[in-house]
């Protein structure tokens, strides 16, 4: 290599995601044959680098050059190629879905390019399990500062200034929580990092657990100074094996070098951090519940008052934030409060990340400034919804959250805006729905979660989520009446009022924003038995289009009742009364000749907001 | 405590022990002590948590109480294959369901259940934190992503050619 060149290094993504599809493997492939070819070029595994659906992921440095979906098989190209030949392999660059084009410069892919990566800014560029890397981006440089320069007074003002707010769902001034565990008189004091993300859909925490463990270790730290507390806990779930085992690599370094245990950093000031594990419970998530799990019981939660700060953790005062918001401390406090309120919106500073997922061409971990309009998200950066399908809604917030229809595309997303529509911002998961999927179902399936999850402390979310599943059950299968839509508006306003904790009070998002804004797709339910996205089995009939049909049979061997019929080379038939619309043959027909038809039902009636 | 410590053999109690020894320094901690024995039996066998009830003299029915509440225990023996189906939001708008109801059918239990011959378990659970590489399932700590029915009809072939020849090894 001459001269010019600096020193190759392939950055490669070992978190969950790419994982899961073979990154191990092909990192230890390209090792060997480095070292066969006795080539002068680094490997180091990274954390996330965002963009999870085209896993397995890696970077080329200096080069810039991002490849995607690379598989055993080519790492031969890469060292041949582009290691010995300088040659760029084509084939595993990302493509524009809009231009086909194949994007050379990593930097120029839509994905990319309109981030702003704060919290994950090293994401994907360094080794988690390593401190050393972490040191190398400025790592512990804000605890320094802090311990040496700032009084808690300073830190809770910076804040104050920055408008960080909790990144955990309520958007809580972190400054003001931080102010209250501070005053509380009594020892000791707890700090717990949130990290439960019982969110189906999203994967922001673990992602940061997993790809900069340290950077919520330092925010923890500081936090710690600031309120005068001595132990942290971080709470994760165990299905999140490895962001359990980066945290515990990560707490162990940070205690050898100091920035954990006794006297750290010769302040005078101790920490140390322990890591608990759930067990599977959503409602684990809310704060009070999360303390009953932690001390070993049922994670039921209590009514507050008394807040956390007041009496928390085993009746002592405790302060509880999500993982994203320790992370952001670091930043702040090393580049001042200001820079970081600059980023955000008049309310809130900084930046949201999203887990950005469903039915969009770029599916993955997504960091943009708060207030940045949903289209920026799902065109710019997600590229769109795939197939030339047409964008739906977005779902946000979760469980608790809502689904927005297309006419919110420019809404600018912050927490006042999206609890204005209903929905909330939750920790950050979006899910992009296109037109064949149904709303009615999509209801049905929130409620059937929150109705597993609840408690069963409180009897209106209890027996409240029972109802409007009955409800909403008889909707999807065509049996209702027109009256059952009132029914379930009044009990889910009903379950929203009167349920003790914020799951039972959020549980009816999903079903009062799907009837606020795709009213007459519950209509088209009830009155027309029909369901306009096709989804809805019983309401729906397959099939097959005699003038596409080959009669290649595929569609008849599949069937496992039997209810197509046809000869070789000839159309084929659905028998609609044995069918049992598993949609087996839908998928597996070469020829694209099955489709699916519901009743017919009227467009305009009723009318979505 | 001698009724129930005849009915299971010394390597368990040893076992126990063992698990009990570990637990010291979470002490009190009923969650963690379940997870321990979890770990080590693939699920909750109703006579170790007898065991540790009388040695710890815990109320059997509080760690019970403790064990129902969380989804992450079991209390029957799993089989040799874990199938986990994710019904995520992110899965369940990619198709799920789909996915879900086709190995129930061809493995001929619900979600939940185990094959009479042990072989396969299936699970369903609400997100595995991959949904960007959704729909996924899970058989046996194997990642399987961006699912269609024609590739879980692939993977579910395979997996029982693997689980006869090893059954006809045996043999
Ligand atoms: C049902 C329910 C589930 C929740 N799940 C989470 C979660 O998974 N992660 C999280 O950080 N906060 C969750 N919260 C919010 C927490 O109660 C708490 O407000 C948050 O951790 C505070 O951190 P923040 O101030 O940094 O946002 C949940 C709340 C409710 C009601
Ligand atoms: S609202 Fe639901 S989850 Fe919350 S306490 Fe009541 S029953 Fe439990
Ligand atoms: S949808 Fe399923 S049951 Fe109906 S015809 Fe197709 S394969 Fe057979
Ligand atoms: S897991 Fe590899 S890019 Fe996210
Ligand atoms: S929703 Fe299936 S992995 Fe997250």
């Amino acid at each position: 290599m001459s001269d010019e060149t600096k020193k190759r290094e392939i950055f490669i993504c070992r978190s969950t995601g790419c994982n899961s599809s073979n990154a191990g493997h092909i990192q230890d492939l390209l090792a060997k044959r480095i070292a066969e070819n006795n080539l002068n070029v680094a490997i180091k595994k990274t954390g996330c680098h965002g963009f999870c659906q085209m896993g397995p992921i890696m970077v080329i440095q200096p080069d810039n050059v991002l490849y995607v979906q690379v598989q055993p098989k080519d790492v031969d190209l890469i060292v041949k190629n582009h290691l010995k030949d300088n040659n760029v392999v084509e084939k595993l660059l990302y493509t524009d879905p809009e231009s086909g084009a194949k994007i050379k410069d990593m930097n120029k892919v839509n994905f990319y390019m309109h981030q702003k990566p704060i919290v994950k800014e090293h994401f994907g560029k360094i080794d988690p399990e390593s401190i050393d890397d972490y040191l190398e981006v400025g790592g512990y440089e804000s605890l320094k500062k802090v311990l040496s320069e700032y009084s808690p007074d300073d830190v809770i003002e910076e804040l104050k200034i920055s408008k960080l707010r909790g990144r955990g769902g309520a958007g809580f001034p972190t400054y003001l929580k931080w102010t209250f565990a501070r005053r509380s008189k009594g020892q000791p004091k707890y700090l717990i990092c949130n990290g439960d993300e019982g969110d189906p859909g999203a994967f922001m925490d673990r992602s940061t657990l997993e790809s900069d463990p340290h950077s919520v270790i330092e925010g923890m730290v500081i936090a710690g100074y600031t309120m005068g507390s001595n132990q942290g806990f971080i709470y994760t779930r165990a299905e999140y094996p490895l962001a359990i085992d980066r945290i515990n690599k990560a707490v162990d370094s940070a205690r050898e070098k100091g920035f954990l245990g006794e006297n750290i950093l010769d302040s005078g000031f101790n920490f140390d951090i322990e890591l608990k594990t759930g067990a599977g419970a959503f409602v684990c998530g809310e704060e009070t519940a999360l303390m009953a799990s932690i001390e070993g019981k049922r994670g039921m939660p209590r009514p507050r008052p008394p807040f956390p700060a007041n009496s928390g953790l085993w009746g002592k005062p405790t302060n509880i934030n999500n993982v994203k918001t320790y992370a952001s401390i670091p930043k702040i406090i090393a580049k001042g409060g200001k820079w970081f309120a600059d980023i955000g919106t008049e309310e809130s500073g900084g930046t949201i990340i999203v887990a950005l997922t469903g039915n969009i061409n770029n599916s993955g971990l997504v960091e943009i400034p708060l207030g940045t309009p949903i289209r920026k998200l799902i065109y710019d950066i997600g590229g769109g919804i795939p197939e030339g399908k047409k964008f739906k809604a977005i779902q946000v917030g979760g469980p608790s959250g809502g689904c927005l229809p297309a006419k919110f595309l420019d809404t600018p997303m912050d927490n006042s805006n999206l609890t204005k529509l209903g929905a909330i911002m939750g920790s950050g998961g979006f899910i992009v729905l296109d037109d064949e999927t149904c709303m009615v179902e999509l209801a049905h399936f929130f409620i059937q979660f929150t109705q597993t999850e609840s408690c069963g402390k409180c009897a209106p979310c209890r027996v409240g989520t029972k109802k409007m599943l009955d409800l909403l059950t008889k909707i999807k299968s065509g049996q209702a009446e027109m009256e059952d839509l009132d029914k379930l508006e009044n009990i889910a306003n009903f379950v929203k009022k009167t349920s003790l904790c914020g799951l039972g009070q959020t549980a009816p998002n999903p079903v009062l924003t799907t009837l606020k804004y795709f009213r007459d797709e519950y209509i088209a339910h009830i009155k027309y038995h029909a369901c306009p996205a096709l989804q809805c089995k019983d309401l729906i009939q397959y099939n097959i289009d005699p003038e596409k049909c080959i009669g290649c049979t595929l569609c008849a061997k599949n069937c496992a009742v039997d209810a197509i019929t046809g000869v070789k080379k000839e159309p084929h038939k659905i028998d609609e009364s044995i069918c049992i619309r598993c949609g087996l043959c839908y998928s597996s027909c070469p020829s694209n000749a099955i489709y699916k038809t519901t009743n017919e039902y009227p467009t305009e009636e009723g009318g979505s907001e | 405590m001698t009724e129930i410590v005849g009915k299971i053999s010394d390597v368990e109690i040893q076992d126990l022990d063992e698990i009990l020894e570990k637990h010291k320094e979470g002490k009190g901690n009923n969650v963690t002590l379940l997870q321990l024995i979890q770990n080590h039996y693939g699920y909750l066998p109703d006579y170790a948590l007898k065991y540790v009830s009388s040695k710890l003299k815990i109320p059997l029915a509080e760690l019970y109480g403790v064990a129902t509440f969380y989804a992450q225990f079991s209390f029957t023996e799993k089989g040799k294959y874990v199938v986990t189906c994710c019904d995520g939001t992110a899965c369940h708008v990619k198709g799920a369901p789909l996915l879900i109801e086709y190995l129930e059918d061809q493995l001929k239990i619900k979600s939940g259940e185990t094959t009479d011959d042990k072989l396969f378990t299936l699970e369903t659970v609400a997100c595995l934190g991959c949904c960007a590489i959704s729909p996924v399932i899970v058989i046996n700590d194997v990642y399987y992503g961006n699912l269609t029915l024609n590739k879980v009809k692939k993977i579910l072939k395979k997996v029982r050619k693997k689980a006869s020849e090893s059954t006809e090894a045996k043999e």
